[in-house]
């Protein structure tokens, strides 16, 4: 039983996961995008569509990682080159995205979708306790572990991750030295926005097969306390991932054993949860400030 | 001269006479919680639309329709903007449209007013209507109970309103009759229609131990989820079969179609009075879907139930004891309608502490 | 070919008083496309959407209804945004003040005068005050990012409300549905003028803010202090205003009338208070808080188009069977249209030819 109810909590954590990671990067190299529900519903819509005309989940997936991206392009046009203001531009870009994705998705109300299969190793899947857990799971799944160890390596074990993450200090010192700021910033978006992408097709190609308008539910906003909460590092957006996700998973199990406590209070608390953590993480101002990237959200403008 | 007079006669009759079908064509006009294709409610609502129009013919009544409309504000707009469209009959489709419905049918009293699922008729051209969707959770538990090997079900409910609380205890009560130590846990997802939070409580409800899963919310998902893991399930609102052919032991259709056409009918007599209708699987506003999935005598046993209800059974019907053990209805005392639109209280052998 | 951004030294007046319409007029032709796409006939599309919804007086009542939240809530925020904190928790602090405010009904039923009802809205301002100052002290005194904590608490409230609503506050002859006791006559916001329609006097609330707040801002020491501290906190603290201070002043106004939001619609439009009391007017004010540019007057005419798009969602559903998730379409496409737009009040768009080193091919707009 132990072994099924970690599964659930993964199968919770990881959309979460991936979308923030994608989010963690962004926000290194400065940029600041609310619009993760809005990209994560554009993925799941598009997921979804494109895993029911072809058969295959995983063109669904890369359908979803695609238009996330694009998505994130019009944000990072308007952000970028047009410098308007990021906090309004991501609250557009998630209303668009509802909006869009809605009408796009009305063909596929109703509808049975494609589900990914689970992996299967030969002897390992079937090991007694830890089998399905370790390797029987979906491949989105061990995609975001990888995912979580690949940026970490790239933020502070590259080169080109230094680069990024100066960006995100300071892009008026990184632009002097002749790194090229706009340029980076928008391959984050990107990246940002193909993760996105990639955790709305979970939703509805993994957890949950169909597809429902605003199906995200604030997974969205979520992801992105995520990220604040585990201080802009990878490993940490992992923990947070699950934290979130168990005790989701857990106030559904408390419920069903028949512990009377008032089922909003239960609903409540992973956001309560992750609002106390935020405080107990931002009290230490010297830690914040090491962590936080300087020129999170500040426009930038090359003067010649 | 006289073959002129015929045909212009004639020609006259004939535009009168489409003249007056054309006026006669009745407007009736849907207010939708959902959308149309959410294939549970909203979708079962548009369905009796349909029906409604093809039985009585789609030269005499002609539909309109708004869906998604959400219970507040809004709703009271949209149910005045059809009243000044044209619409001769309004039928609100869901329990929060209830005050809104009586507000504007007193602006308006040359239309009529249907309000599903509520209780107030405030002015003379607003009636009411429901379903006994508990006449079908009867059966639903009967075939539980001889199904479920661990004597326990799953059940995700909505919210902690009558309408669930008798659906919760009519499956208790027709698995009762089977096996008197049947259990049920019940888990609140606080919403209607949310597909991940449903499949997170189906899994969680699965992992502790029940072997089947009965739902009062509106998505596919939990079916999906029982569907994965080799349980068997049942639908809600419409037949969802399509989602687990393997798994779907019968689903509770909601039929509107009956109930619509009777009371546009009427409209077109001229003898629609107000109403407060509450009918279950007699009045065919209950239907089950094909009873799949399951072996013969087990089939055979919810047939029979089946015919019980239609029979004239009441599912409240006593010796039943509330959960704390004190007596609730006598032998054969059957419960009033008016208690079972207000019920908030358990019979016995439901373990869930109900929220209050 | 590159697009170059070049400051302009002053803003461009001219583009100040044109960017809306302009926005307007992009989301216009960008809307008409794509109905044209749905299959659907662009001008009448647009005729429903905007035209049809202004001509009848019930219809402009609605409009009235609808925009009265917006615009109150969308006005405290403009006041906020300038200052540049992010109350992102608008639903939240508009459902408080909703539950502060419905205390008296509901607690003391038998209270009735007519100080009830004032008294009511000086409790949906004050729960909305106090609930927006949570996230302000959170930023204060534990340096807590107030866009998320801000919107956390949005679920929290909601989740608090459905308790009370469901549980506590339950109306005993409500035959166990939620929702409390509908409230006495003299606990209800009237209408203004009932025989023409329903609007109530929310939309006089938000219209006084509106231009209270415009006021404070171009004419009063307080809105130059919040417009210098937004701008450049360093210059406003060697003006000696206190960054802190205004935290709380920013988060309590734009609270206070997100809850004074939250009462007016349950006390006025609903009639009690039930767990639907938001579809998300808070969000919704956040947009219309910069199509009105963050300024208060603008405001009134950013929640009136807004507004307008509602109800024309509506009608374009009946008459032509648009879906009505074109709205929220829509509504985000103005918001990016404005967006854009507005960069030409700051920034001259130059574009650049590839042949950029020895003598540019440049054209300024």
């Amino acid at each position: 039983m132990f072994e099924s109810i970690i599964i659930t909590i993964a199968t919770a954590a990881t959309p979460l996961l991936i979308a923030a990671l994608g989010e963690l990067v962004v926000e290194r190299s400065g940029v600041l995008n609310l619009g993760v529900e809005g990209m994560m519903i554009m993925g799941a819509v598009s997921g979804f569509g494109v895993a029911l005309m072809t058969g295959s989940p995983w063109l669904g997936f890369l359908a979803a990682a695609i238009i996330g991206a694009l998505f994130a392009l019009l944000f990072g046009f308007l952000t970028l080159t047009l410098v308007t203001n990021q906090v309004a531009t991501g609250l557009a870009l998630t209303l668009l995205g509802l909006g869009v994705s809605g009408m796009i998705g009305e063909a596929f109300i109703g509808m049975p979708g494609i589900k990914m299969g689970n992996v299967s190793i030969p002897v390992l899947t079937d090991l007694p306790y830890v089998g399905k857990l370790l390797f029987g799971q979906d491949p989105i799944f061990y995609l975001s572990i990888a995912l979580t160890i690949g940026v970490a390596w790239f933020l502070f074990r590259t080169r080109a991750g230094l680069t990024l993450r100066s960006v995100g200090d300071n892009h008026s010192s990184a632009h002097a030295l002749g790194i090229n700021v706009i340029g980076i910033r928008y391959l984050a978006v990107m990246f940002g926005g193909a993760c996105a992408g990639v955790a709305g097709g979970y939703l509805s190609l993994v957890y949950t097969t169909q597809w429902i308008e605003s199906m995200t539910a604030g997974r969205g906003w979520i992801a992105l306390a995520l990220v604040v909460f585990a201080s802009w590092r990878p490993w940490r957006v992992l923990a947070g991932a699950y934290l979130f996700g168990a005790v989701s998973i857990g106030q559904l199990h408390a419920q069903a054993l028949g512990i009377g406590v008032p089922s909003q209070l239960l609903s409540a608390l992973p956001y309560l949860a992750t609002v106390i953590v935020l405080v107990l993480i931002s009290r230490n101002r010297r830690l914040t400030l090491v962590n936080t990237p300087a020129s999170l959200g500040r426009p930038f403008v090359p003067d010649r | 001269m006289r073959k002129t007079i015929l045909s212009l006669a004639t020609a006259a009759a004939a535009l009168t006479f489409a003249t007056v079908a054309a006026e006669a064509k009745v407007k009736a006009c849907f207010v939708y919680v959902g959308p149309i294709g959410d294939f549970g409610y909203s979708y079962q609502h548009h369905q009796g639309a349909l029906d409604m129009q093809k039985n009585i013919g789609e030269d005499k009544v002609e539909i309109a329709y708004l869906e998604s409309v959400p219970e507040g504000a809004d709703a009271e707009r949209a149910i005045e903007r059809f009243a000044r469209s044209g619409c001769n009959i309004i039928f609100t489709t869901s329990f929060g449209f209830m005050d809104a419905t009586n507000a504007v049918a007193a602006r308006f009293p040359d239309v009529k007013f249907e309000h599903a699922t509520g209780y107030k008729r405030e002015h003379p051209n607003v009636s009411t209507y429901n379903s006994r969707f508990h006449d079908g959770r009867y059966v639903q538990g009967v075939i539980a109970a001889h199904l479920s090997k661990a004597g326990v079900a799953g059940y995700i409910a909505s919210f902690p309103i009558p309408e669930v609380v008798m659906g919760i205890n009519a499956f208790v009560l027709g698995a009762q009759t089977v096996n008197p130590d049947f259990k049920v846990k019940v888990v609140w997802a606080n919403t209607w229609f949310d597909p991940g939070k449903e499949a997170d409580a189906a899994k969680a409800l699965i992992d502790q131990g029940v072997d089947l899963i009965t739902q009062h919310t509106d998505s596919t998902a939990p079916m999906q989820i029982a569907a994965e893991r080799g349980m068997k399930a049942f639908g809600q609102a419409s037949d969802m079969i399509k989602f687990g052919p393997e798994t779907q032991l019968t689903s509770i259709i909601d039929d509107w179609g009956p109930y619509y056409t009777k009371r546009v009918q009427a409209l077109i007599d001229g003898t629609w009075e107000q109403s407060d209708v509450w009918g279950g699987m007699r009045e065919g506003h209950v239907v089950m879907a094909p009873f799949t999935n399951m072996p013969d005598d087990v089939k055979a046993a919810a047939e029979a139930a089946v015919a019980k209800i239609m029979g004239g059974f009441e599912p409240f019907t006593g010796p039943i004891a509330k959960q704390d053990g004190s007596e609730w209805l006598k032998d054969g005392e059957v419960a009033e309608d008016g208690v079972l639109l207000g019920l908030n209280f358990y019979v016995k052998g439901v373990d869930d502490k109900l929220p209050q | 070919m590159r697009i170059e951004l070049v400051k302009r030294p002053q803003h461009s007046v001219l583009f100040s008083a044109l960017s809306p319409f302009i926005a307007l007029a992009l989301t216009l032709v960008a809307g008409a496309i794509m109905f044209s796409l749905l299959g659907k006939n662009p001008v009448d599309a647009l005729y429903y959407y905007f035209i049809d919804p202004l001509r009848e007086t019930w219809s402009l009542h609605e409009l009235a209804i609808k925009a009265a939240p917006l615009i109150l809530i969308a006005a405290g925020l403009s006041v906020c945004f300038m200052s540049n904190n992010w109350n992102i928790g608008a639903e939240g602090q508009f459902i408080m003040g909703a539950v502060f405010g419905s205390a008296i009904p509901v607690l003391f039923p038998q209270f009735q005068s007519w100080i009830v009802l004032p008294l009511m809205l000086i409790l949906g301002l004050v729960g909305g005050a106090a609930y927006g100052a949570i996230p302000a002290f959170l930023k204060v005194r534990f340096n807590t990012n107030e866009i998320l904590t801000s919107l956390m608490l949005v679920y929290v409230a909601q989740l608090f409300n459905d308790w009370l609503v469901r549980g506590p506050w339950r109306n005993p002859q409500g035959m166990s549905f939620p929702g409390t006791v509908r409230f006495h006559e003299y606990a209800v916001l009237p209408e203004i003028w009932p025989e023409a329609g329903r609007a109530n006097w929310g939309f006089v609330f938000a219209l006084v803010a509106a231009v209270a707040l415009w006021f404070m801002m171009s004419r009063t020491l307080k809105g130059f202090e919040v417009k210098v501290l937004g701008q450049s906190p360093r210059a406003g603290r060697f003006a000696g205003f206190s960054a802190g201070r205004m935290v709380f002043f920013a988060f309590v106004v734009s609270g206070a009338l997100a809850g004074l939001a939250g009462i007016s619609e349950s006390s006025g439009a609903v009639g009690h208070l039930n767990e639907k009391i938001s579809i998300g007017y808070g969000f919704t004010g956040i947009i219309v808080a910069f199509l009105g540019r963050l300024n208060p007057l603008g405001v009134i005419a950013a929640g009136l188009v807004l507004a307008l798009t509602y109800l024309g969602g509506e009608a374009a559903q009946i008459s032509i069977g648009v879906s009505d998730k074109a709205v929220r379409a829509f509504q985000g496409m103005l918001l990016f249209f404005v967006l854009a737009c507005d960069t030409l009040i700051h920034y001259r768009i130059r574009f650049v030819g590839a042949r950029a080193g020895a003598g540019e091919v440049a054209q300024n707009v």
